[in-house]
């Protein structure tokens, strides 16, 4: 068996809304340089709807391919759904992930949740702090950073 | 263009082993332990092939155990010398810290048995100075146990000169030469070593067959019982054909190799060279582990900016076939403990590569394998955040250029 799915392997291979939007209105970074995984997302809202989304990620293969399918998952979409995605949603669409590597998918809805955070700060909407308890922290390592 | 440059991980079984292996399969295919005939005839070969390794290794047949490879010889190894240092009470051992996990984790097992392990630094060289053993050893020391070559970077310890201080100070001497033997010529004689281990599917021999020296006077403990095969040592039923196959594997490596350790193959180092040449007009990459006092065959290299894995799947579609440090890749959480210990950032340990092969690679071959890691790292690092940020001056390079 290969260690991926044709899915991943696909999203791997050809990665969808690789880059990054100059003017983006929300962006988001999650997880650390140490663990070997960062995902960056750049978002362009519109009237309430993901008119662009972008990603840059320095990781593994899965890491690559989760933020691939995730972006490609939330482009166009309400950002009420978008803020809904989870990385079982990703896992799953993506044909699954081995166990080991379902971090990779946590990443992408944390670093979408992050982007989503800044641009309700940048707007000034309120939310509930809730939303976005524990994004960015890093669930790989027990141990914090620096 | 299809490259397997994976040879430090497991090599190909040559056509010649596997002609050699052949006869004990279908032919001579008795039980060496029986009395008939037929038993007697395997019994014979498994001894003409003890025989012929110690030859290789100038020690004397009955130095010789075979067991199931280098893990399992390392652990027999280990374990014997560690006990009956208990019996007096000398348990500190001397060890480095970039071991085979077959060496580190016996430690670690010894060490809540009580042992105080002293792990030797490696210096960025990946190169130990024979100094620091010399400076480590005590009253109470009872093993030094350091490898021959580095499984990760290549490198080569001075062998010898450690081995003569061991011998000196009446300290037992082990080396892991999994990586060595069939790669450099190694003499057990004439590196003052006790013992040592050695697996055949390094040297295009057979996967799980090795072999453990243990120099004459030196009484094995078990590891698994059973019955009398291997003095009582090493029970279970002689894997034969594989035993032949790495008698004969070991002979046809050794026979390319000239005296000097540092200069065993000269055609397949020029090929090396031109590797580590070409691979170095990467910007901010570096290689890993002294530029000389190495082994032909292997070459590692960390690239900033990048993740070892995505690097390897973008090389295995290129037909390249090779292997990498990150914790993705080594299935655990951190990035290869080797490229930490040579003092290597975790950042850019996850971005490390390891392309490993033997003199039938053409400069050809070396060419394509230079390109296609330029392009992937050059991709790779235009999807890269940790790039962006490097060239935007928000982070800074390890490696300046
Ligand atoms: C340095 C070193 N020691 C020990 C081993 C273990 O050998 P084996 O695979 O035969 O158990 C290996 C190879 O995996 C190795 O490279």
């Amino acid at each position: 068996m290969a260690l991926y799915s044709e899915k991943v392997m696909d999203h791997f291979r050809n990665p969808r809304n690789v880059g990054v939007i100059e003017d983006a209105d929300g962006i988001g970074e999650v997880g650390n340089a140490k663990c070997g995984d960062i995902m960056k997302i750049y978002l362009k809202i519109d009237n309430d709807i993901i008119e662009d989304v972008k990603f840059e990620t320095f990781g593994c293969g899965s890491a690559i391919a989760s933020s691939s399918m995730a972006t490609e998952m939330i482009k166009g979409k309400p950002v009420s759904e978008a803020l809904g995605l989870t990385n079982k949603a990703v896992t799953e669409a993506l044909d699954g992930l081995p166990a080991h590597k379902l971090h990779c998918s946590v990443l992408a809805e944390e670093a979408i949740k992050a982007a989503m955070k800044d641009y309700y700060d940048k707007k000034g909407i309120e939310y509930d702090e809730e939303l976005f308890a524990g994004v960015g922290a890093c669930h790989m390592c027990e141990s914090g950073h620096e | 263009m299809e490259i397997y440059a994976d040879n430090a991980a497991t090599t190909a079984v040559s056509p010649a082993v596997v002609e050699a292996m052949l006869p004990y399969f279908t032919d001579v295919y008795g039980n060496p332990s029986s009395l008939h005939t037929s038993g007697q005839k395997a019994k014979e070969a498994l001894e003409d092939a003890r025989a012929r390794i110690a030859a290789q290794l100038n020690c004397l047949p009955n130095e010789i155990t075979f067991t199931s490879g280098g893990t399992e010889a390392d652990n027999q190894a280990i374990l014997t010398i560690a006990h009956k240092g208990a019996k007096t009470g000398k348990k500190h051992i001397i060890s480095t810290a970039f071991e085979h996990h077959a060496v580190l984790h016996t430690l670690e097992k010894l060490k809540k048995e009580g042992f105080e392990i002293e792990l030797l630094d490696v210096h960025s060289t990946g190169v130990i100075d024979p100094q620091q053993v010399a400076d480590a050893i005590r009253e109470d020391t009872c093993l030094v146990t350091i490898m021959y070559v580095n499984n990760e970077i290549g490198t080569i310890q001075p062998i010898a000169e450690i081995g003569r201080i061991c011998n000196e100070k009446k300290v037992i001497f082990h080396t892991d030469a999994v990586q060595a033997v069939g790669h450099v010529p190694v003499d057990v004689r004439r590196d003052n070593i006790d013992m040592l281990s050695i697996s055949a599917h390094k040297f295009h021999g057979p996967k799980g067959i090795g072999v453990l020296y243990a120099r004459r006077g030196i009484l094995l403990e078990n590891v698994i019982e059973g019955g009398a095969q291997e003095r009582g040592k090493r029970p279970g039923t002689e894997n034969l054909p594989a035993i032949m196959g790495m008698a004969k594997a070991l002979e046809d490596a050794n026979a390319l190799l000239n005296d000097d350790i540092y200069a065993a193959q000269p055609e397949l180092i020029a090929k090396r060279d031109r590797l580590i040449a070409g691979l170095e007009k990467i910007p901010h990459g570096e290689l890993n582990g002294d530029r000389t006092r190495r082994v032909g065959g292997t070459v590692n290299f960390c690239f900033e900016a990048i993740e070892g894995e995505s690097l390897l799947l973008l090389l295995d579609d290129k037909g390249i076939r090779a292997s990498s440090g990150s914790a993705c890749t080594s299935g655990s959480l951190d990035p290869s403990h080797v490229l930490l210990a040579i003092g290597r950032p975790h950042e850019v340990a996850h971005g490390s590569l390891r392309l490993s092969f033997d003199n039938s690679i053409t400069n050809e071959e070396i060419d394509y394998m230079i390109k296609a890691v330029a392009d992937t790292v050059d991709y790779l690092r235009n999807m890269s955040p940790v790039w962006r940020d490097l060239q935007q001056g928000k982070r800074s390079f390890v490696f300046p250029e």
